[in-house]
């Protein structure tokens, strides 16, 4: 089911969370809400479950097409994971995840035993058999977040919004259930909205990435398309690692690390080349950071693999030259 | 030499720390409660008794326990909704009702008898007559009522009641007073409980389709269960207490309307010191038991959210 966000505006008091939001969430796809804290994500996600809504006005939020904008928030079919996950902590973990179910009026609950065989399946689907008579405090986070999710999913939900659904989880366990939720969503196609403010979590989940800054969307596009071409100095410098090298004229230019390659100084051609000189290397792992310092006295981080590296054996103080590859963009 | 944390005293200093603070706790609080005990056994089990068993007495009881019966419940229901009201919604005039719960802290408990007493006394603004005045409609019209239906000796009651509404020097001036006093205990013990438990869980059952008194009942009841049970109980043990305000508007009227807590008072202005702290041990006693059942609870939730942040 598609989301159709149209001109949404929501003020807390005088200060503008959303500013004429306008955003198309396409049927099946995962979208990621990328934008630093404070930008408004969890609001706009808060709106469209009806958990918020917009300030009076032509503000619509549609649901394939049907306008959903007063329907209250039990009655949209959203499945909402909660930051924190919120889950009921007096509850089991089968009684949390039945909680869906068993609210709803009798003539429409499902009978006990397709709700306990409902469970089962949810809880195999998030790979939690087993801890069904736990309670939410004896589980990890990355279980808790799991049951949050099978808790949402009980309800058989037409939309799925998740908010910073690996915010409060190590690095590790980040990672690893980043990819499981990545083939999750491509087995049960469910359309995805998920709140991030980490570039690379948006980068390497999501079908389509919305960038968000101040309380508006600055940038729309499949992921390579937004770290190809970033609209703006902000999204270009969001997305993360790069270098911003001022040009004597007063422009500047934006360069990924990557886009730079290095040889030894012998090699310099002065029409397309710059000397520098290595201040500083980090060479733990499969790729290579250098800081270089140019003649001008700039820094810039370049990144090499290791192999090359080696090849060069390079050490700090040593001078080398870099070349700009041309894929890089100027900035405004 | 074994190291030790900067943070703590040496074995000497902690001592007498810990000595003075029991001699302090035993000589403030254990003492006092050992007297009631031992001045009201002092002439006996059999005198201990008789105070007891004493009509004027067994009525001072049977009022206090009314009042209790009554105003419990009301501030229960009064508590919770409040605590959810200021937790739970962001509204004007939040602050000044949070305030407002305090009042009845703030105020001293003879203003806040006296206060009833200026609206409902016989030279108040609602006096007894003008009431009957009003009401007398009412009254006629239960008292009808009472012939026919089934539950007669109520509205019979209800009906002479209304004829003659007095309130100060009445059983209803004393419930008013202690629910008045007593407000506070269950929304104060709530609210901070509340606030702290944040409305995530409540915004999670809205989103799983739960109405308004399933997400109450399921979700939030269950969560704050141990801290309504201990509010109810100091509100119990305060609305059983109460001396102040119920003694303004309560008027003495041995064997009608005198609570407990004035009942001691009468007898030992009497020099019936036996039967004074005879009747006093029930009010010691029903404050172990509460204390007691605090540690109970701080037991028992201790252990259920024990694990969880
Ligand atoms: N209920 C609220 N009352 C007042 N201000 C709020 C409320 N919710 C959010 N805000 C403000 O709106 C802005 C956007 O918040 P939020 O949507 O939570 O940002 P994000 O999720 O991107 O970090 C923040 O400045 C926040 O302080
Ligand atoms: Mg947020």
């Amino acid at each position: 089911m598609s989301i159709s966000i149209k001109s949404i505006n929501k003020t807390f008091g005088n200060y503008a969370a959303l500013e004429n939001i306008s955003l198309e969430v396409p049927n099946g796809s995962l979208t990621a809400l990328l934008g630093p804290s404070g930008s408004g994500k969890t609001t706009l996600l808060r709106i469209v479950a009806g958990l918020e809504f917009s300030d009076p006005g032509e503000g619509r939020i549609l649901f394939h097409g049907e306008d959903v904008s007063e329907t209250p928030a039990g009655k949209r079919g959203v499945g909402f994971v909660f930051q924190h996950y919120a889950l009921f902590r007096h509850m089991t973990i089968a009684e949390n995840i039945a909680f869906g179910l068993s609210v709803l009026p009798r003539s429409l609950r499902p009978a006990k035993a397709e709700i306990h065989a409902r469970i089962s399946e949810l809880l195999k689907l998030v790979k939690l058999e087993g801890l069904d008579k736990r309670r939410p405090h004896e589980l990890s986070g990355g279980q808790r977040q799991r049951v949050a999710l099978a808790r949402a999913l009980a309800i058989q939900p037409k939309v799925l919004l998740l908010d910073e659904p690996f915010g409060a989880l190590d690095a590790q366990v980040r990672k690893s259930l980043r990819r499981w939720l990545r083939v999750f969503h491509d087995e049960i196609g469910l359309t995805t909205l998920f709140v991030t403010h980490d570039q690379e979590e948006a980068l390497e989940l999501a079908d389509q990435v919305v960038v968000m800054r101040n309380a508006r969307i600055e940038q729309v596009g499949k992921p390579q398309e937004i770290y190809d071409h970033p609209r703006s100095p902000f999204v270009y410098e969001f997305l993360g690692n790069v270098n911003k090298l001022s040009a004597s004229n007063g422009s500047h230019r934006y360069i990924r690390p990557h886009e730079i390659e290095i040889a030894f100084a012998a090699e310099y051609n002065p029409e397309t080349d710059r000397l520098a000189k290595i201040d500083h290397l980090f060479s733990a792992g499969p790729v290579a950071t250098l800081s270089v310092r140019l003649d001008d006295g700039q820094f810039l981080e370049v990144e090499i693999s290791r192999k090359q590296l080696d090849e060069l054996a390079l050490d700090p103080g040593d001078e080398v030259s870099i070349r700009i590859m041309d894929s890089s963009k100027s900035g405004v | 030499m074994a190291l030790r944390p900067s943070t703590t005293e040496s074995p000497l200093v902690r001592r007498i720390l810990i000595s003075t603070a029991l001699l302090v706790l035993s000589l403030f609080l254990l003492l006092p409660l050992t007297a009631v005990f031992a001045e009201a056994l002092r002439r006996g089990w059999e005198v201990f008794l008789a105070s007891l068993h004493d009509e004027v007495a067994l009525s001072a009881i049977h009022l206090t326990l009314m009042a209790a019966a009554i105003s419990v419940p009301l501030n229960t229901l009064f508590g919770v909704s409040a605590a959810w009201l200021i937790t739970k919604y962001r509204f004007k005039g939040r602050a000044f009702l949070l305030s407002l719960i305090d009042l009845p802290f703030a105020v001293s408990p003879v203003i806040a008898g006296l206060v009833w007493v200026m609206i409902f006394g016989s030279k108040g603004w609602l006096p007894p007559t003008a009431m009957a005045e009003a009401l007398a409609p009412a009254a006629r019209l239960i008292a009808s009522l009472a012939e026919y239906d089934g539950f007669g000796w109520l509205l019979a009651d209800l009906a002479a009641w209304l004829a003659d509404p007095k309130i100060v020097f009445a059983f209803p001036g004393i419930v008013i007073a202690t629910v008045f006093v007593t407000f506070p205990f269950v929304a104060r013990e709530l609210i901070p409980l509340m606030e702290s438990q944040g409305s995530d869980q409540e915004e999670a059952a809205v989103t799983l389709g739960a109405r308004g008194w399933q997400i109450f009942l399921r979700v939030t009841l269950p969560n704050i269960k141990w801290g309504l049970f201990y509010g109810v109980l100091l509100c119990n043990a305060r609305a059983m207490g109460e001396f102040g305000a119920v003694s303004v508007v309560s008027g003495h009227i041995r064997g009608e309307t005198n609570t407990l807590p004035l009942h001691i008072e009468v007898l030992y202005n009497e020099y019936q010191f036996s039967a004074a702290f005879a009747c006093a041990t029930l009010l010691a006693f029903l404050a172990i038991v509460t204390l007691g059942m605090k540690s109970l609870v701080e037991h028992l939730s201790g252990h259920q959210s024990s694990g969880h942040k």
